[in-house]
């Protein structure tokens, strides 16, 4: 007999996972896309005296960084609650 | 009162008051010791995490070193934050699930293995060497250069206070201590960039000024009237242009390298011990999960201002040198050639200060100007002529990045010898007492080791972060991650692909540094991946022959199954339920 999640359970790792992949899908997205392989093409817009590609790659990409980490903390109570895993 | 004695004020003031929080937060148990009982709340554990992070290197030469490399600079900016999105979502909560004290024993645990543990073991002390020897040689260059003190006094007292208050406090001690570190650390950054971005664009942000438009005031510091108005950005790329370097915003470095060298300090960040432990420390799941926002929060508020202080240095810089007659040199420049970090030679024989791309020691090269990246952290309040005491700050500040990482990395050193080799493998049934004295014992020669490391550099030092980086990013990272994500992977994968992630790194990296020095450029490198970037293959291959192996393989037994399984949700829930087989 072995021990298995019960079904509910197993949807809130679902949905986590999913979450995780939307989260790091932006990361990969600002960081390497922007930032990175496309940051030459970026730098011909301009934010203030910012070229694009290069804020992406110095500052904006951190800016997004620390947004991603707070909305998946938000996300994940929100999941925590909903399938009354929530720590008290 | 003169810039040394205000660094001693700022100095002895903040080192009384890390000894007074050791004090009060000493450890009683090994729990104590190794996760403070998992009492911190995540915002202090966000802001101990961030200075255990922000290393010497970070404080005093990385916005120097960005300085230099423009956009290319971009690939530590990212590399050395992107890491704690990984953190948050793919580490901190399971491992703070697991709730056990050491990353070599979740190894151990996960993998059913001591032989995963004890490859875990070696890697995590290493890696924290590494690192650590660079710390203690730090406090001894701050002490030699603001105060006056040779840079081997300056190790020993930093020795005396690291040992003192991790002997003592353990995990508890160190990340209150932290905290207060932290707090020094930030302001000592910020306050002489915000007034500096005030100075030069009127903005008292220094993230948005260094993207802003030049004011009156800044054009008269820069003793350039037709430089107001313009955007600093531009001003500095037609600089660095006229003066025969790469625009400063343009990217020179191949796509490819910047690409896996950026990557591999994300996993390798994602990877290092001394980061993954705080995740240990805090009451619950989710605390794990915000303890990363606010680290990464804290982080980047330095790591956001640093290509500000890179811009805004580096500007300035080049106007108050290049071209000026080195009699009318500015009283800082002076200063500062006593340490060496600066430097002119006269090569055309004109008296003048010629600042262009090249060596300044290369007779073929027209640069009469060292510049030391160090300078421009370190200087940088004297060359936009601040009040004193943000001088003293700097002092103050960088002592304190060096001490909370080192800190943090020795208690990862004093864990590893005595929860996981004498406590886990030698003599597992000594009592927690015995225990704690073997802690604080490895913590108290790992301090003696990091302090010899700075008074005697071996000379790999400054080349080996490379390798701390590269093998925690192939070693740890791909383990922890299918320890967690899968419940298939077995013990003979992990423990080959580890084997296989650290050789293929540890040997490419050794080639280029040592074997064949010569080719280590971008012609000589495979597929164009430098040794800084390997790390990334090294994960790659690790995850290959991890999953190869695995399949091949009996899978794990059930109790280690039910342990991922269990590890996935928060609270003491995995239910039983009969399946039938």
């Amino acid at each position: 007999m072995s021990i298995h999640a019960t079904p509910e359970l197993q949807a809130y790792w679902k949905e986590n996972l999913f979450i995780i992949f939307y989260h790091l899908a932006i990361w990969f997205t600002v960081a390497y896309l922007c930032g990175i392989v496309f940051a030459d093409q970026l730098d011909a817009y301009r934010i203030g005296g910012f070229p694009l590609g290069f804020w992406f790659a110095n500052q904006g990409s951190l800016v997004i960084f620390v947004v991603l980490i707070w909305t998946y903390v938000w996300r994940l109570n929100a999941l925590d609650k909903k399938y009354d895993v929530y720590e008290t | 009162m003169s810039i040394l004695t205000w660094t001693w004020i700022l100095t002895g003031g903040s080192f009384a008051l890390y000894i007074y929080i050791a004090y009060w937060a000493r450890a009683k148990t090994t729990g104590d010791f190794y996760i403070a009982e998992k009492q911190i709340p995540p915002y202090f554990n966000g802001m101990a995490t961030g200075a255990d992070w922000m290393s010497a290197a970070s404080f005093i030469s990385m916005a120097g070193l960005i300085s230099f490399l423009g956009r290319d600079g971009s690939y530590y900016l990212m590399g050395w934050t992107g890491g704690y999105v990984l953190l948050a979502m793919l580490f901190g909560p399971y491992l703070r699930k697991y709730g056990k004290f050491t990353i070599p024993q979740f190894v151990g645990d996960r993998y059913y293995s001591n032989t995963a543990r004890v490859i875990a073991l070696l890697c995590a002390i290493f890696v924290s060497f590494t690192y650590v020897a660079g710390q203690m040689r730090g406090v001894g260059v701050v002490f030699s250069r603001f105060m006056d003190v040779g840079i081997n006094t300056g190790v020993i007292i930093g020795m005396a206070l690291v040992f003192f208050y991790a002997t003592l406090g353990g995990m508890k001690g160190i990340t209150y201590t932290q905290v207060a570190q932290y707090t020094v650390l930030i302001s000592a950054y910020l306050i002489p960039a915000i007034f500096i971005s005030m100075q030069f664009t009127g903005n008292p942000i220094p993230q948005l000024g260094y993207g802003s438009a030049i004011t009156a005031e800044g054009a008269a510091l820069l003793n350039d009237p037709g430089t107001q108005g313009k955007y600093l950005l531009d001003v500095l790329n037609s600089l660095n242009t006229d003066l025969g370097f790469a625009a400063y915003t343009s990217g020179q470095r191949p796509m490819i390298d910047v690409f896996f060298i950026t990557m591999s300090l994300m996993i390798g960040t994602a990877g290092l011990p001394h980061i993954l432990i705080r995740f240990f420390t805090v009451p619950k799941i989710r605390d794990a999960r915000a303890s990363a926002g606010w680290a990464l929060f804290f982080i980047a508020l330095l790591y956001t201002t640093a290509p500000a202080i890179a811009v805004f240095a580096r500007t300035n810089f080049i106007k108050s040198i290049d071209n000026v007659e080195y009699a009318q040199a500015p009283s800082w420049f002076k200063n500062w050639e006593k340490t060496k970090l600066v430097a002119w030679k006269d090569k055309n024989d004109d008296g003048i200060m010629q600042l262009r791309k090249g060596k300044w020691d290369d007779p073929k090269s027209a640069n009469e100007v060292k510049i030391d990246q160090d300078i421009m952290v370190l200087a940088n309040p004297e060359i936009a002529k601040l009040p004193n005491w943000t001088v003293g700050l700097i002092g103050a500040g960088g002592l304190a990045a060096a001490l909370s990482t080192a800190a943090g990395l020795l208690l990862v050193i004093s864990a590893a010898v005595s929860h996981d080799l004498m406590k886990g493998i030698v003599k597992p049934d000594m009592s927690e007492k015995e225990e704690l004295w073997w802690a604080r014992g490895g913590a108290g020669v790992a301090v003696v080791i990091a302090g010899l490391f700075g008074i005697y550099p071996p000379g790999f030092v400054a080349q080996v972060v490379a390798f701390a980086f590269g093998l925690a990013a192939a070693s740890f990272f791909p383990a922890i991650l299918m320890g967690i994500f899968s419940k298939k992977v077995n013990k003979e994968g992990a423990i080959s692909g580890m084997i296989v992630g650290i050789v293929f790194t540890a040997a490419y990296i050794w080639w280029y540094k040592w074997g064949d020095p010569a080719s280590n450029n971008a012609d000589g490198w495979w597929m164009g991946i430098s040794p800084e970037g390997i790390g990334t293959v090294g994960a790659m291959l690790n995850f290959a022959v991890t999953y190869v192996v695995s399949k091949f393989t009996p899978a794990p037994p059930e109790h280690i199954q039910d342990l991922v399984g269990h590890l996935r949700y928060p609270g003491k829930i995995v239910v039983a339920a009969p399946t039938g087989h």
